[in-house]
Order: C-alpha cells, then sequence, then structure tokens
C-alpha cells in the first residue's frame, strides 16, 4: 500500500444536516471514515439577545430569556429572575420558591426527554423519540395549565411568579409522576441493555476529568467525567437544599457515562417534584414589588444547575430601569468548545454520537 | 383472491397448448415481465404502507389514517404518484451517464431476480435449474448501480454512503451465500422450485437453524435495513447514496429497495420455511405470508434496534458471521456423509 | 439565594488579603457592590495572577466559568474584562476584574484554562477586545466580514451597511 496516494476530504456538516441539532456548522476533515481535524462554526441564531437586554427594562427582557435555552425556558427565567433579585435583595414567598423548583424540574425533565429521544435517533433508533415525547407533552401541558404557553413560558417574575399554581396543575403533576418511573424503565429496557447501544457509546468521545474542569463544562459533561458538581448542592440556590436527591457520577467520561448520567437524573428530577408537591406551602406566590424596578448600582453573578449544565448571568446595573449589561455563560456554548478534543481519531459515526452527548441548543450557544 | 390465482396457475400451464412454440416463448416472456412488474409494483405499494402502520403503532401513532378512507391504504398511491410528478432535478457537476444509468442498473437487475421465484408450485416465470446462484449473481450487480449513484452524484455524503455499500455488500454476500449452502446440500439441488418440493415434510429451519439465522442476520445487511442500515444512515450521512436523486429517479431506487427487501424475504421463506407449502390456503397465498413475516420482521427491528457503527458491523461480519457459517457447513457436511 | 457572600465571608478575605500580600503594586480590592469576593489586577500582571491563582494548594481556582467583557465609554481604561473563577476542590469564588485599554491586547489565558478559548474569542468578537496569544483569534458568533463590535455602546444600531458579504 506504500504507493497508495490518499487524500483527506473536508466534509461541511451543517448547518442543515440531521445531527447538527439546528444550525451548527462543522467544517471536518476526515481521512477515509476517521475524523481528522474539526472546528466549529457558530453564529447562524445569533439574535443578539445580550444588546437586546440594554435596550429593555428588566421585566422585558424576561420573554427574551425563554428564547435561549427554548427546550427548558424555565431554568432560564430563574435563572436571570435570581441575578436581578440578588442585584433588588427582595426576599421571595416560600411557596413561590417550591413552584420554581417545581417548574425548573419539569423542564429539566423535559429537555432531558427531547436529549434521550434525539440522542437515540442519532443512533438510529427511532422508537425512543417518540415515547420521550409522549411523556414531554403531559410535562408540557402541565406547564400550559400553569401559565398559558408550552415553551416560551415568561413565567418566573421578580419576586415570585406570575401565577399561582392551581389544584388541577398539582392534579396534573401527581398524575404524571405516577407513570413517569415506569416509563423510564421502559427506555431503559430499549436502550441501557441494548448490546448494539451500548457498543456504539462506550468507549468513546473521552472527556477526562482535567480536561472537562480546564474547559469548563458543566452539568452532565462535568459529572459524567466523575466530578460530583451539581449547583444545586455545591452552591444551593432557592429550597433545593431541603431536597432530598442524589448527584450521580461517571468514571470514565465517555459518552455512556453521560448517557447514564443524564438516565439516573431524571429519576432524581421526578424526586424533587414529589417531594416539592407535597411540601408545597399555602401563601404568596409573589413579593410586593414597585412598578418601576431601579435596582440599585452593582452587578451580580449568579448561577443555576439547568439542564444543560452551568447557566450564569452576569447582570450590571448602572441604577436605570434597564440593565447596563448582561452576559449570558451558557453552557452548551462551553460544553461544545470540547468537542474537538473528544472527536480526536474517531469515525464520523462516532462524532454524531458525542455530538449528541454534548446536548446543545442552539438557541443558547449562539444567543 | 384464490379463485383469481387458480386461474392463473391454469393459465400458465394451458399457454403452451393454446399458442405456437415461438409464438408460445414471446407470449410467455410478455406476460412474465407484466406479471412481474405489475407484482412488484403493487406489493410495494402495500409494504411501504404496511410498514408506515406497523412501525406506527410501535411508535405509539398511528401512522398514515386518512387517504382513502380506510385505515390511509390509498397513502402510498398518492406518494407515488407524487414522486412521478416531480421536476427532473440533475445537479450541476454530476457524472452525467452514470448518474441517470445508476437507478436504472439498481432496479432492473433486482427486477430481473424475481423471474425464477417460485410463488407456488406452477406459478414461476422460469425454474431454472440453477436458481438460486441466479439470484446471487444477479443481485450482487445492484451493488454497482449503488455505487454509480454515490460516486456519480458529486456529493461527499453520496460517496462516503456508496463506499459503505461496497463494503457492507460485498462482505455480507460471504456468510450469506456460506448459509445456504447448508440448504444446497440437505436438498441435493439448485432450483428453487426443488428446494421447495424437499421440504414437503420438514422445513429446513429445523435442520438448518444456524444457517437461518446466518442467512436473516446477513440478508437484513444485504438489505441495508437496520441495524445494518449503514449505507444511508440518516443521522450521518444525510441519506447515502441517493441524497441528490429526487422525483422519478428516486422512486427507482425506493422500489428497488423494497423489493429487495421481499426477494430477501421470499428467498428465506424458500430455503428454509417451506416455500408455498402450507394447509388449507392455496400456495401463493402461503408464500405471500411467509414472505411478509420476514417484512414484519425487518420493521419490528427497525423499531428496535440502533444502528451499528461500520467497522462493527465489517468486524461482525468477519469475525462471528462467517466463522459460524464455515462451522454450520462442516457440520452439516458430516452429519450428511454419516446418514 | 446568597451565592456564597454569607458562607465565603470568612473565605473572601483570606483569597483577597493573599492576593494583594502576593501581589502587593498591582492588585486592589473591587469597592463597588458585587455578590462574589472581587479583586482588581492590572493587566500587566494578569498571566502571572492566573497562574497563581491555579496553581496555588489553597486557591486551586481550576474552573473559568464565565469571561465578560464590559464596554465602560467614558472611563479610562474603556473595557472591563471580567473573570468568574470557581474552585471545585474548595468550592469558594472569585471574581477577578482587569481594565482594557481601546488598544492594549489582553494576554489570552487559554495556556491557564483551556475554557478561555471560546470566551476569549466573543469578547474579540462582540466588544473588540483583542487578546495576544490566543490560538486562534477570529469572529466566533458574527459573520467574519461583519464590521464593527455589537457590544461596544457607540455601536450604531442601524440596519443597512453592517453586512459586507456579496
Amino acid at each position: 500500500m506504500a504507493g497508495l496516494r490518499t487524500e483527506s476530504l473536508f466534509l461541511n456538516m451543517g448547518p442543515q444536516h440531521p445531527s447538527t441539532h439546528g444550525v451548527l456548522r462543522l467544517g471536518l476533515t476526515i481521512e477515509g471514515e476517521r475524523v481528522v481535524d474539526l472546528f466549529a462554526d457558530l453564529g447562524f441564531l445569533h439574535r443578539g439577545i445580550e444588546k437586546l437586554a440594554e435596550s429593555r427594562t428588566y421585566l422585558q427582557f424576561i420573554p427574551l430569556t425563554d428564547r435561549l435555552d427554548y427546550l427548558a425556558a424555565m431554568s432560564n427565567n430563574l435563572a436571570f429572575v435570581l441575578a436581578v433579585e440578588e442585584l433588588l435583595e427582595v426576599e421571595v414567598p416560600r411557596r413561590a420558591e417550591y413552584i420554581r423548583v417545581m417548574v425548573a424540574e419539569l423542564s429539566r425533565l423535559a429537555s432531558h426527554l427531547v436529549w434521550l429521544g434525539a440522542f437515540a435517533n442519532d443512533l438510529g433508533a427511532t422508537t425512543p423519540l417518540l415515547y420521550c415525547f409522549r411523556e414531554r407533552e403531559d410535562i408540557l401541558d402541565a406547564l400550559e395549565l400553569l401559565c398559558g404557553a408550552r415553551m416560551t413560558f415568561n413565567y418566573v417574575r421578580f419576586g415570585g411568579v406570575a401565577r399561582d399554581a392551581t389544584p388541577a396543575f398539582v392534579e396534573k403533576c401527581r398524575k404524571f409522576l405516577e407513570t413517569f418511573d415506569k416509563r423510564v424503565d421502559e427506555y431503559e429496557e430499549l436502550l441501557t441493555g441494548n448490546a448494539i447501544f451500548l457498543s456504539r457509546t462506550k468507549g468513546i468521545g473521552f472527556l477526562s476529568a482535567e480536561d472537562a474542569r480546564s474547559f469548563a463544562a458543566s452539568g452532565p459533561m462535568l459529572r459524567g467525567s466523575g466530578i460530583q458538581w451539581d449547583l444545586r448542592k455545591d452552591a444551593p440556590y432557592s429550597v433545593y437544599p431541603e431536597m432530598d436527591f442524589i448527584i450521580p457520577t461517571g468514571t470514565v467520561g465517555d459518552v455512556w457515562d453521560r448517557y447514564i448520567v443524564r438516565v439516573i437524573e431524571m429519576r432524581q428530577s421526578a424526586r424533587i417534584i414529589r417531594q416539592a408537591l407535597d411540601g408545597l406551602p399555602e401563601g404568596e406566590f409573589k413579593a410586593k414589588l414597585p412598578r418601576v424596578l431601579k435596582p440599585a448600582q452593582g452587578e451580580a453573578y449568579v448561577r443555576v444547575e439547568a439542564p444543560k449544565g452551568e447557566l450564569g448571568f452576569y447582570v450590571v446595573s448602572d441604577g436605570t430601569t434597564n440593565p447596563f449589561r448582561v452576559k449570558i455563560r451558557a453552557p452548551s456554548f462551553i460544553n461544545l468548545a470540547t468537542l474537538r478534543v473528544m472527536c480526536k481519531e474517531a469515525l464520523v459515526a462516532d462524532l454524531v454520537a458525542i455530538l449528541g452527548s454534548i446536548d446543545i441548543v442552539l438557541g443558547e450557544v449562539d444567543r | 383472491m384464490s379463485v383469481s390465482v387458480e386461474f392463473l396457475e391454469l393459465l400458465w400451464i394451458l399457454l403452451p397448448e393454446l399458442l405456437p412454440s415461438p409464438l408460445y416463448a414471446l407470449a410467455r416472456l410478455g406476460v412474465a415481465f407484466v406479471a412481474v412488474m405489475a407484482f412488484i409494483v403493487v406489493m410495494v405499494l402495500f409494504a411501504v404502507w404496511f410498514e408506515r402502520k406497523v412501525i406506527g403503532h410501535i411508535q405509539v401513532r398511528i401512522g398514515p389514517l386518512h387517504t382513502g378512507r380506510w385505515h390511509g391504504w390509498a397513502q402510498t398511491i398518492a406518494d407515488a404518484i407524487k414522486l412521478f410528478l416531480k421536476e427532473d432535478i440533475i445537479p450541476k457537476g454530476v457524472d452525467r451517464p452514470v448518474y441517470v444509468l445508476a437507478p436504472l442498473v439498481v432496479f432492473v437487475t433486482t427486477v430481473v431476480v424475481y423471474v425464477v421465484i417460485p410463488f407456488s408450485r406452477n406459478l414461476v416465470a422460469r425454474d431454472i435449474n440453477m436458481g438460486i446462484l441466479f439470484v446471487f449473481a444477479v443481485s450482487s450487480i445492484a451493488t454497482l448501480g449503488i455505487f454509480m449513484g454515490g460516486w456519480g452524484s458529486n456529493n461527499k455524503y453520496s460517496l462516503l454512503g456508496a463506499m459503505r455499500v461496497a463494503a457492507q455488500i460485498v462482505s455480507y454476500e460471504v456468510p450469506l451465500l456460506l448459509s445456504v449452502l447448508g440448504v444446497f446440500m440437505l436438498a441435493q439441488t439448485l432450483s428453487l422450485n426443488g428446494i421447495v418440493e424437499a421440504q414437503k415434510g420438514l422445513w429446513y429451519v429445523f435442520l438448518q437453524p444456524v444457517g437461518f439465522v446466518i442467512y436473516v442476520i446477513a440478508g437484513i445487511a444485504e438489505v441495508n435495513r437496520l441495524p445494518f442500515d449503514i449505507p444511508e444512515a440518516e443521522s450521518e450521512l444525510v441519506a447515502g447514496f441517493h441524497t441528490e436523486y429526487s422525483g422519478l429517479r428516486f422512486a427507482f431506487f425506493f422500489l428497488a429497495e423494497y423489493a429487495n427487501m421481499f426477494v430477501m424475504s421470499a428467498l428465506a421463506t424458500v430455503l428454509f420455511l417451506g416455500g408455498w407449502h402450507g394447509p388449507f390456503l392455496p400456495g401463493f397465498v402461503w408464500f405471500i405470508l411467509k414472505a411478509f413475516f420476514f417484512m414484519f420482521l425487518m420493521v419490528w427491528l427497525r423499531g428496535t434496534y440502533p444502528r451499528l457503527r461500520v467497522d462493527q458491523m465489517m468486524s461482525f461480519c468477519w469475525k462471528v458471521l462467517l466463522p459460524l457459517a464455515f462451522l454450520n457447513l462442516l457440520v452439516t457436511g458430516l452429519v450428511m456423509s454419516f446418514i | 439565594m446568597g451565592d456564597s457572600s454569607e458562607e465565603n465571608a470568612a473565605g473572601r478575605s483570606t483569597i483577597i488579603d493573599l492576593l494583594i500580600k502576593t501581589f502587593p503594586d498591582s492588585a486592589s480590592v473591587v469597592q463597588e457592590r458585587i455578590n462574589w469576593p472581587a479583586v482588581r489586577v492590572k493587566l500587566a500582571v494578569l498571566p502571572e495572577v492566573a497562574r497563581f491563582l491555579r496553581e496555588s494548594p489553597d486557591l486551586a481556582f481550576d474552573y473559568l466559568t464565565c469571561v465578560s467583557g464590559i464596554d465602560l465609554k467614558d472611563r479610562s481604561p474603556r473595557f472591563d474584562l471580567v473573570y468568574h473563577l470557581v474552585s471545585l476542590q474548595h468550592k469558594h469564588v472569585l471574581v477577578l476584574k482587569v481594565g482594557v485599554g481601546e488598544d492594549e491586547e489582553v494576554p489570552s489565558l487559554v495556556s491557564v484554562w483551556k475554557g478561555a478559548d471560546w470566551h476569549e474569542r466573543e469578547a474579540y468578537d462582540l466588544l473588540g477586545i483583542s487578546f495576544s496569544g490566543h490560538p486562534d483569534l477570529r469572529r466566533i458568533l458574527l459573520p467574519d466580514e461583519w464590521k464593527g463590535h455589537p457590544l461596544r455602546k457607540d455601536y450604531v444600531l442601524a440596519e443597512e451597511d453592517k453586512f459586507a458579504g456579496d
């Protein structure tokens, strides 16, 4: 074979490609099916949300946060609201805190379900996608009962939430949780024990603990690499300290570890929602705040454990009605940066699995 | 159903008596051609609807429901009409003759195979005495057609798909053929009708269980279905070798794919499940039922499994299936020589 | 919420004290209202401070969570770069601030924290802060042909003439 001339091939993957989950473009250099190098080209969905924030009041910016990670908009609402509350220094009623935890965890479930379905679909198993969407439908129905919207909720507000949790919503959540654990068992039956699924996910896309830390990967990416770090435990906010749940971690940091971490997280989220439903206190759902919000001069960086990882909002106030600067620390933007390291010497088919295991949402990556 | 089938069989037998011989040969050719084409089109239309309904119910949805009122039976007909009416697009930069010829090569080779399939005792266009060899010889040409499509499209995804097809089909043909050899040894003939006749008492699936399993796995790989749909893996290669095809040309690839699925199912029926043997119902009906059992199996697998990776698929073929097929052959030979 | 204000109150002073003791001429406490312990350092010592924060075992800031650029228009130097640092090991946090003038180059911290890569590209893209020693300093969110840096306060929000492509 010595005299054979080989050539590497440049392959454009996306922005229109079934596996880039939106409008991400990857430039691959491949030799045969082996990925030699790659770069990510972002920004196709850049709407300048950080710039838009500067010309809106604090309240007007909440709906825009829905458009970041649109699969888990509640977490975005929550993170921004917490940051502004840090500047306002308001006391939030306990009932509101419980509702916030509930909707944030429901959002996490919805996001993980979409991820699981899409990830299985990337590996060629089409059925889990539809099963996952069946459950997600129930979650969206419940959230619709709560705030009238199914994806862009605009629900969490400064000092509380927009509307109180009705008995109908509580009933709907309980009914959903009755079947949910069995449904997760069902997915696991389809995937966790499947020899083909195992061989497609184990031993590829390694992200070492050292790299995960250095890249500041977060969420299931960090935990998959064996680092026990979850902001709900390690930098608690809201009423998470009152909840009983465990943080799953992986061992070697391959695609499989990230898969199993997310599956366990789904079960834990269901546990948290159950506890929040049981412990939901009576009382106000919103603190009294002035009509026009003018946080005193200062700045706050607040992070929450969003489904994709650490979602941070850095809000700088100059004392006027509009934020002076809002910087969004989007988890999938940072997590995506690790793709290049994980794809060393991977096959094209592996690349799809690895990219799927990061769980990116382009609304958040491009902002 | 059965009346018309019996009428067809009768006509087939009586045809030589009714016509002078050169004219007869021509007529028989014509009838066979029309019959095979009609069968393929009807069968594929049904198979696509069947697959969509089955996979729909597996995936807790309903599948087509409205077109034609009754469970959407006319959906595939509507799809077919849409495909045929579409603009014929030939992208700039394709290798025109290769690009245009590829769907035809694939389609024609698939159709030709139907000539030797015995749908019932007499309903076979031509019973060649080495029918099975003919099937494998002709159907491997289809690989060339697929490769032409991928190469001629001037698209990197198509090219990757074509490379995968070439690797996959050529590899899996080896265990496929070896698994079938056991059946030959038992039946002592290469004629498909002869093999069916030989299974009058006991189906070969009971005598050749290992061969049967190897055949089914390799067969599914041959027709590029999940978990071996690597050449057209949507999430990796968009659509593989037929990314650039649309309209009528795509329809030919599509038709050939489903026709091929049926060939694999029909051969499995002939080789292992006693072909048209069966009580009460006419042979033709038994044959279709058994063949569609395999079609169902393929849809079922598609609803259950993820896709293998290229290298895993290859190593599974060469390291697992092939040794197993050889072993099967050896054991069959030893048993045969001692009985 | 109070992300860290109370529980790290003890840690806050020690970290800042240690920093100011190590870099007496170039580090100072941030006076503004801010919810994390914050230190302002001079641009020239940024890489040394970063390496010190990461490698000193008592500090072990191994996790660079966020890098934000702020355009303060009238102030000199014009920009602030804000590094939000976390130690996964000790669970303490720190804000590192540096002032950057319009023509100054910031030494890239990619060699200290790999995660700085895309953050710095973003600051370059949206604010026009340039970094020296960055392996691949290109625009990241906007098209390569884009003119101007939208997060600057003097950026004119006009629809036309911004996209030079085609």
